[in-house]
């Protein structure tokens, strides 16, 4: 097991090494940089100005330095000056990370109340009109783009009930009820979508597991359908399902950058897509990190997990 | 072991009954949703192709005089804010759609294939480098990673097609790979390999044919995932830029901002896109079924 965890976590930052030149190099191919965006509503800017802030802001130099300079920022946790801001990136990024983590955490959240019962339902009827319909409402779930759900949500809430939610953020301690709101909805749209994929992976791992030889012998025993399907078949396989949900979870942050922005919540999701738009080189590159990071020790996280789950699971010999 | 000669029939290859009409009509029989979804396809196909006979007035015509206008006779689907016929936009942004998604999704698979095919194929250490590589660009989400891309390269359609193909490349040489893998070890490969036949040519010739199951599959597969990329990446202006007529564009800032007077703005685009990308995963489901049982129900 510890073998196998160094062997995980040894891969884990080789990928995390590579996907930093992915990134760095990404955002070099850009047409432009920072100088010319900050300075195009400011008219002329004569190139020995240019050349000085260029210098000021260090990317100036070749750009092996900039890379090697940014992995030291990153080890040592100083992230470097945010372009636009003039501020420590790290301090912009710390205020926006919970927002999207309380926002990813109900959508998964939504995802397996939502994914894992219609699922289940789907399996053990499968074939009938249900599991058509069912099939039918995760396909659809799958096709909606988020933001657009979240639009038609909003306008939904506006036509009918005219209430319009609140358009700047609302922390918990301001108003619970107000900041509830503003999450679960977008929560919702987003849920709704990775929900499918649940629904999908429990059906099909369900209705192989139901199959097997022992669930055979407990209905064979006589023992009630409920008890087979919840405690004997779904146990064995929810595997995949965790995979899933894990891999979700990490995927979420994707759909958060558009659900983020219609709902104007301030997340780090929202933010990255402004700085993509600013091309704030320091912000962006961090911020995607960041996301690499999270997907790499979800997926570690997972793979633990499995030990837990499924005890045939041994890692190491 | 002495070599007798082949007693062994060949069983003559079971004809199919009929030809491709009795091969389509036997689909939609068996996987009706998958056909519902087909059918959906090629209205869409059928759109993009004849837009220019479909509209009803110029997509790109301003109308000061009619903004945000209600579906009627005249607009069948209403006006946006800028007074342009939403019916003929969506009509054309079918166009714009289609060609993003096949053109990325084929893209993408192609090189994500021939990739998987040669990695599959020469296994050993090539293999595990380029799978480890894969590996760092599948660890990124889809979107980011296109979202990043489409910024790098500048708003233009062909660099929207490349930035929804890159993240389409390890997924599709993940599926050719594995499938490459059970095939390699198949005695006809071995034959051919005794032959004295080149590895490409194996590897393009033997191989590559058998994999065009799978291959058909993941293409439907991601068709829908790329239309929707590219609508969300026009909805946040780094996807199709002016002046085509794109469902995620219509969708962008200014949609929201008009919502509340005219919510035929938000509506119609979504649907189109919903329907869109419906039509394409209950086709790709059905292909899967039918083309590939061993992925069947998963």
């Amino acid at each position: 097991m510890k073998t196998y965890v160094v062997q995980r976590l040894v891969i884990a930052l080789l990928t995390l090494l590579g996907m930093s030149v992915v990134i760095f190099t990404l955002l070099r191919l850009a047409p432009g940089d920072i100088v010319d965006i900050l300075f195009s509503t400011a008219g002329y800017v004569s190139p020995s100005e240019k050349q000085a802030i260029m210098k000021e802001l260090g990317i100036d130099r070749p750009y092996w330095v900039q890379y090697l300079d940014w992995l030291h920022q990153i080890v040592t946790g100083d992230l470097g000056k945010s372009y636009r801001y003039d501020q420590p990136a790290w301090e912009i990024i710390r205020p926006l990370v919970p927002v999207t983590l309380e926002l990813a955490a109900l959508s998964i959240l939504f995802a397996v109340v939502i994914g894992v019962p219609t699922g289940v339902v789907s399996a053990v009827r499968q074939d009938t009109a249900l599991d058509y319909l069912l099939r039918v409402f995760s396909l659809a779930g799958l096709a909606m783009p988020s933001f657009w759900l979240g639009m038609v949500i909003i306008l939904g809430l506006v036509t009918w009930f005219a209430w319009i939610p609140p358009l700047t953020y609302v922390p918990v301690g301001e108003n619970f009820k107000l900041h509830a709101v503003q999450f679960l909805l977008p929560a919702l749209a987003v849920g709704y979508r990775s929900s499918a994929l649940i629904m999908r992976i429990t059906r099909s791992s369900l209705l192989e597991v139901m199959r097997e030889d022992y669930i055979r012998t407990a209905w064979a025993k006589g023992q009630r359908g409920r008890i087979v399907i919840w405690r004997h078949a779904l146990k064995n396989a929810m595997l995949p399902v965790v995979t899933v949900i894990g891999i979700e979870f990490a995927f979420l942050i994707g759909g958060l950058v558009v659900t983020e922005t219609v709902f104007n919540l301030p997340g780090v999701a929202r933010f990255l897509v402004q700085a993509i738009l600013w091309r704030d080189y320091p912000v962006v590159q961090n911020l995607v990190m960041f996301i690499a990071i999270v997907v790499i020790l979800s997926n570690l996280a997972v793979d633990m997990l499995y030990g837990v789950l499924d005890p045939r699971v041994r890692y190491g010999r | 072991m002495a070599v007798r000669p082949a007693e062994i029939a060949i069983p003559a290859r079971p004809r199919a009954r009929g030809g491709a009409g009795t091969a389509i009509w036997r689909f939609v029989r068996k996987k009706p949703l998958g056909a519902a979804g087909g059918a959906l396809m090629l209205v869409m196909l059928l759109t993009a192709v004849f837009a220019d006979v479909l509209q009803t007035h110029d997509p790109i015509a301003t109308d000061a005089a009619y903004t945000l206008g209600a579906p009627s006779v005249e607009h069948w689907l209403g006006t946006d804010h800028l007074g342009r016929d939403i019916y003929s936009r969506i009509v054309h942004g079918a166009r714009v759609s289609l060609v993003v998604g096949v053109a990325s999704t084929l893209l993408g698979s192609v090189l994500g294939g021939i990739i998987g095919l040669l990695s599959g194929y020469v296994g050993g250490k090539t293999d595990l480098v380029t799978q480890r590589i894969l590996d760092i660009l599948q660890g990124l989400p889809l979107l980011v990673l296109a979202l990043v891309m489409s910024a790098a390269l500048g708003p233009a359609l062909h660099n929207v097609v490349i930035a929804i193909s890159i993240p389409i490349i390890p997924r599709a040489a993940r599926v050719i790979r594995s499938s490459v893998l059970s095939i390699r070890e198949m005695q006809y490969v071995e034959a051919a390999r005794s032959l004295g036949i080149s590895h490409l040519r194996i590897a393009f010739r033997h191989i590559l044919p058998n994999t065009i199951g799978p291959f058909i599959v993941l293409c439907t597969a991601q068709l829908g995932s790329a239309i929707l990329v590219e609508a969300t990446l026009s909805y946040l202006g780094l996807g199709v830029p002016e002046p085509y007529p794109s469902w995620g564009r219509m969708l962008s800032v200014s949609a929201a901002e008009y919502a509340q007077k005219a919510p035929h703005l938000v509506l119609f685009p979504g649907v189109a896109i919903s329907l869109a990308v419906f039509a394409s995963n209950l086709l790709g489901d059905a292909l899967r079924d039918t083309l590939d049982p061993r992925l069947r129900g998963t």
